[in-house]
């Protein structure tokens, strides 16, 4: 059966604490993502069995910066470089830090800005 | 001690189908660490559904791979659809399901024959290609496509395809897993294909946890997980088994995809046969407003798709998260301390695919 999506609201101070909780407990990290708001909406996905459940985070648009979880679950260096070097978020204590040289695009930090704006008279049509 | 050098893999290289560039740091002929990059083929597409219409932006989520395009279709629109509450009809799950095998299986038969390629074994790679031109005339029969179907839709697919027809496809699927048989038999006891793939690119089922992997790399180290097992589109009314070997090497994850091929040819004559009658489209109403994460199994393995709609026709955001991309920790641990002349096997293994990865 599919399970019911269960978003985490959680504080970036509590980050490493929840995530140390999530391995505690045999949760595997399936990804981490960034959307591109008012701030950057950080979701971190585990699974274990049949359940899969997000962390959900804001972290400001100028200078953003969160704790690596890498010490935790090393694997994430994959996903934190990739959202160093697209989105310009900064990971502090990253195990393997590819310092900008992960994803190679022409431009620079492609997917810090949007061009999503809600345009008026077409919600709800 | 020996001096370290520092040698560039791809992006241009004979096992690679498309570009990844790892530089391989070698003491002796031994990889003491492999570093990535990506960007070569980096399309930026998850950027691409600010600017196209939710519906539109279903042939783009195809595009995001040719080889198994159809399952990214079916991903997005199953992430839209569970925003947007639409249930679709009964048929175009089973439909959905139909052909998502038919990619698990020809992609497979790909991955099978390049890396026999890759070990040179040049007839068993033809052997497996052989087999899988059958698979795309069937795609080609009930879709019109070879590599992109265009039949994923919001609410359904794009088109039918009538009981006689799958039957007839069911018949061909049929004989083409008769054939395969004879071909997995070279694959599980030829003494050259064992002696490249048994106990090189050792991932322990700990590490394989550890680092993220999924699909048939996680499979192939001994743990028993498919996402198909929680039962969306018409797997519900399948029976699923994983299929998991514990060797943890290259054997082991080629087993595991050989043994995945003959499972999907079995599905495809079972969805065939029990295809109920009934509309394939429900049309959606209203634009998504909300957000969802949808896992998937592709031939690779689980795949992420995350939307989050505004209201309008411009989805906020688009994620995919791709096998590939959540092999690459899993790989770089492969690669350590191995010969630098099973470098190009060992990145086969995971079954890179890179414009999956890079989007």
């Amino acid at each position: 059966m599919i399970p019911e999506q269960v978003i985490h609201e959680i504080d970036s101070t509590d980050l490493l604490e929840r995530t140390q909780i999530m391995k505690r407990e045999g949760w595997r990290l399936v990804q981490i993502c960034a959307t591109t708001l008012d701030a950057f909406e950080m979701s971190y996905s585990f699974t274990i069995d049949n359940r899969f459940e997000h962390f959900r985070l804001k972290i400001p648009l100028q200078q953003p910066i969160l704790p690596s979880i890498t010490e935790i679950y090393f694997g994430a260096f994959a996903y934190e470089n990739e959202l160093h070097d697209l989105f310009g978020i900064s990971f502090q204590g990253l195990k393997l830090d590819y310092a900008g040289n992960f994803f190679k695009t022409s431009v620079k930090k492609p997917f810090a800005t949007s061009m999503c704006v809600i345009k008026k008279g077409e919600a709800g049509v | 001690m020996s001096e370290r050098t520092v040698i560039p893999f791809g992006p241009q290289h004979p096992v690679l189908p498309e570009p990844i560039h790892i530089d391989l740091v070698v003491e002796d002929e031994h990889v003491k660490e492999a570093i990535p990059s990506f960007g070569f083929i980096h399309r930026g597409l998850e950027k691409l559904v600010e600017k196209k219409d939710f519906n539109e932006f279903t042939y783009v989520a195809e595009r995001v791979c040719g080889i198994c395009s159809y399952i990214h279709g079916m991903g997005y629109c199953q992430a839209v659809e569970k925003v947007m509450n639409v249930e679709i009809p009964p048929r175009a799950n089973y439909l959905r399901v139909f052909w998502a095998e038919l990619s698990r299986a020809h992609s497979h038969l790909m991955w099978a024959g390049l890396l026999a390629d890759a070990f040179g074994f040049e007839n068993l790679f033809m052997q497996c290609w052989r087999i899988r031109e059958t698979l795309l005339d069937v795609i080609e029969e009930t879709t019109g496509g070879r590599v992109i179907f265009g039949s994923a839709k919001i609410g359904g697919v794009r088109r039918d395809v009538d009981n006689e027809t799958l039957k007839r496809c069911a018949a061909k699927v049929a004989s083409a897993a008769v054939e395969f048989e004879e071909i997995k038999k070279v694959f599980r006891d030829d003494y050259s294909v064992k002696s490249r793939l048994c106990g090189i690119g050792m991932l322990s089922r700990d590490n394989a946890w550890e680092l993220g992997a999924v699909g048939p790399t996680l499979r192939g180290s001994g743990i028993s997980t498919d996402t198909r097992l929680e039962g969306y589109a018409a797997y519900r009314d399948l029976s699923i088994t994983p299929i998991v070997e514990t060797a943890c090497d290259s054997y082991a994850r080629c087993m595991v995809r050989l043994h995945e091929i003959s499972q999907s040819l079995d599905l495809i004559q079972e969805v065939a046969a029990r295809t109920p009658e009934g509309p394939v489209f429900e049309k959606p109403k209203g634009y998504p407003n909300g957000e969802y994460f949808a896992r998937l199994e592709q031939p690779r393995g689980e795949v992420i798709y995350y939307v989050k709609g505004n209201g309008t026709k411009n989805l906020s955001r688009f994620r995919v998260r791709t096998p590939t991309f959540a092999n690459i920790p899993a790989l770089l641990h492969m690669l350590q301390g191995c010969e630098l002349a099973d470098v190009g096997l060992i990145v086969l293994t995971i079954d890179p695919c890179i414009s999956c990865a890079e989007r």
